[in-house]
């Protein structure tokens, strides 16, 4: 039995995380901004077989707040073998680039709230010498692009943030993974025109997060296969990059 | 900003999508959609639109082309398990693979349950889906405590067979047209132990599946046939008849992979053609070498055999498939198949998968609810055009004239002149259908407009 931190636990994909950690009998602390959806999801996770669920309500936006977070969730559950760190949003690109107030707040959102609460579990972790970090970033952050760019930055400043992280902390026997996932198939992405191989469900991202957990890995394209769209489009010579419509 | 408090529902900013196309891919190959993820979450403001589950309705009975589908795959939570009642509350769009996942293991399981575990909640109740146990135990409104629904207008009913009886009985069957279900409270049963110990009994003729039906009622709580439904003459109606019961509790449970085929891509043309039906059949028919076969078998492949072939909808190519569903009374049943059989295998338009069972006397509660006393056909076919269509009047003149029905579940092609006449409780039905909810199924029995 393992206990678990999972960070945006309302999320489609950090919810189909829980569901199969669940099942596990894992102990489960969520954390999630809205306070009735959050008991939603722990009674789901319960009654599908968690050892134990506790719910944390806050906005993770106030990162004075982590610190009480996180000493909540060692207090519920003694120690705490992983973080899943999944929220985050999905940024009106054509917004933020009327305001810097937006951007601003965005990546607050999805890069600055995750590297707060990275840092405090990192230096926790590394007293008990053991421990995994798993945050959801995504292909965006490989690469700009015009359609969302602010979105790519944020999740970029995560991916190398976790780089730097993982070869910190290798030594110490702290793994780190940064989850890559294409399109998810979640109610975020309500307004795209869905369908056709390149869509998942959050169902197969979170059996590729489990996967990765189980075998250490470091950095996981979900599915497998953005990888190799990723390779490719990093590897555009930037005089062609600039010029297309991605 | 996404935010799921103002989720997008102008529906004409919702794109067509193949993600909400129902299991048969016809007549629709693509239909817009949005999620409804939480119980507190507002429905649409405007326009027409249908709920729906995981769209494992064959037709169109779960499609609103002109409109929008309102999926409830992604409310999925479950909110309570009583382990001593064996009562389990869920929300509308969880699978019954979820609920056997989670109930099974305690020693409790569906005390009905149709022929796909992927079927949701919500559906399940839309259609007072039916399974091989219906000869005893009724269908699936039978064992429906209560559930909340939430009409267009915003009025949220809790309904059960006491509070709100009336809408109780409309929703149960009621194609998701009385509004959008929730949430429900379903009674479980005990059972000794999930696996089954089935007999397979290979028939030669329509009579012996029918002594066979009335021989197995009361003692075998499982029963169906698998018909070979080429066969003709002496031979017709000929096939497998399985029956079965719950294993004892110290028999083991024979193993069952969770590693499934797929089929991973869809041909351009249908894989399912005269040529491979009648070898299909014909070695499926004489794969039993020994007239009586006992064998003791997982849960899963009793229940749920196509389950285990992902997207197995797809081998019937981009065109699609259509099933044909209908249910006679007893004193016709045995003319009445007949004749059934004999039009198809007239037409050589075979069936891969035929599918015979006697229903039992247990009234069915939903006012638009199939099941009913008498026999219950299926049969699919791949979709051929003008001669499918041809095929199936031509069955509905059997079917009329008996005085059965057809499964709007599976149905896309019914006429409305015949609507009233398999479902003669429409008329009463009318009231609790919400304005705002249609579907092109609806539509088209109804003639009416969107």
């Amino acid at each position: 039995m393992k206990n678990w931190i999972i960070i945006g636990a309302t999320s489609a994909i950090a919810e189909s995380v829980g569901r199969i950690w669940a099942a596990k009998g894992y102990q489960l602390f969520l954390v999630a901004r809205n306070s009735q959806r959050l008991e939603d999801v722990a009674a789901d996770l319960n009654v599908r077989g968690a050892s134990a669920v506790k719910s944390f309500s806050m906005d993770l936006n106030s990162i004075d707040h982590h610190d009480q977070c996180l000493e909540a969730a060692s207090a519920a559950f003694g120690h705490i073998d992983g973080i899943l760190i999944a929220h985050g949003t999905l940024p009106d690109q054509k917004a933020c680039e009327q305001s810097f107030e937006m951007t601003l707040k965005e990546i607050e959102t999805n890069a600055l709230s995750v590297i707060s609460l990275c840092t405090r579990i990192a230096n926790q972790f590394e007293q008990v010498g053991r421990g995994d970090i798993v945050v959801i970033s995504s292909v965006a952050g490989d690469r700009g692009r015009q359609s969302n760019y602010v979105y790519g930055a944020a999740k970029g400043m995560v991916s190398i943030y976790l780089e730097g992280l993982r070869n910190r902390l290798y030594k110490k026997n702290i793994n780190v993974i940064t989850v890559k996932p294409g399109f998810v198939d979640t109610p975020m992405t309500a307004n795209f025109d869905k369908g056709g191989p390149l869509w998942a469900t959050p169902d197969q991202i979170a059996a590729g997060i489990v996967n990765a957990v189980d075998k250490r890995r470091s950095i996981v394209y979900l599915p497998w296969f953005w990888w190799g769209i990723m390779m490719i489009i990093k590897h555009i010579p930037e005089m062609i990059f600039k010029r297309l419509s991605l | 900003m996404w935010d799921s408090d103002r989720l997008v529902y102008d529906c004409s900013d919702i794109a067509m999508s193949d993600i909400y196309v129902s299991w048969g891919k016809y007549p629709f190959q693509e239909q817009p959609g949005t999620d409804l993820q939480w119980i507190d979450q507002p429905l649409p403001v405007s326009g027409k639109f249908l709920p729906q589950g995981k769209a494992r309705s064959y037709g169109d009975s779960c499609m609103l082309q002109g409109g929008h589908v309102l999926s409830t795959r992604f409310l999925r939570r479950f909110i309570a398990f009583d382990a001593t009642t064996g009562v389990i509350r869920c929300e509308a769009g969880v699978q019954l693979a979820d609920i056997l996942d989670v109930v099974e293991p305690q020693g409790w399981f569906l005390a009905a349950t149709p022929g796909t575990k992927y079927a949701t909640v919500g559906g399940c109740i839309a259609n007072d889906v039916h399974g091989k146990n219906h000869h005893l135990t009724g269908s699936f409104g039978h064992h429906l405590i209560q559930f909340e629904l939430l009409r267009s207008d915003g009025q949220r009913l809790i309904c059960s067979k006491v509070e709100n009886s009336d809408w109780f009985n409309a929703t149960i069957g009621g194609l998701g047209l009385t509004g959008v279900i929730l949430w429900a409270d379903i009674q479980l049963k005990t059972v000794t132990n999930s696996a089954i110990n089935q007999e397979t009994i290979k028939y030669s003729s329509l009579g012996e599946f029918f002594s066979l039906s009335n021989e197995s009622h009361d003692s075998h709580e499982y029963t169906v046939a698998w018909v070979d439904c080429l066969a003709s003459g002496n031979k017709l109606g000929r096939g497998h008849f399985i029956r079965g019961n719950h294993a004892r509790v110290t028999q083991p449970k024979p193993f069952h992979s969770t590693k499934k085929l797929s089929m991973p891509i869809q041909p351009p043309i249908s894989l399912v053609n005269n040529w491979s039906l009648r070898a299909f059949n014909t070695l499926y028919y004489h794969r039993q070498q020994v007239e009586r076969k006992l064998e003791t078998v997982n849960y899963d492949p009793f229940f749920y055999p196509l389950d285990g072939i992902y997207h197995w909808n797809r081998m019937y190519g981009p065109r699609g498939f259509l099933q044909y569903q209908c249910v006679v009374p007893p004193e016709s049943s045995e003319t009445a198949i007949t004749e059934i059989l004999q039009r198809i295998a007239k037409t050589g338009i075979g069936s891969f998968l035929a599918v015979l069972k006697v229903f039992g006397a247990k009234e069915s509660l939903g006012l638009l609810s199939f099941p009913r006393p008498g026999t219950t056909l299926a049969l699919d076919f791949p979709y051929q055009g003008h001669k499918t269509l041809q095929l199936f009047d031509q069955l509905d003149e059997v079917v009329v004239a008996a005085k059965g029905a057809i499964y709007p579940a599976k149905d896309a092609h019914i006429q409305a002149k015949h609507f009233t006449t398999y479902f003669p409780k429409v008329e009463q039905f009318l009231p609790f259908k919400d304005p705002r909810i249609t579907s092109s199924f609806w539509q088209r029995v109804t003639e009416s407009d969107l």
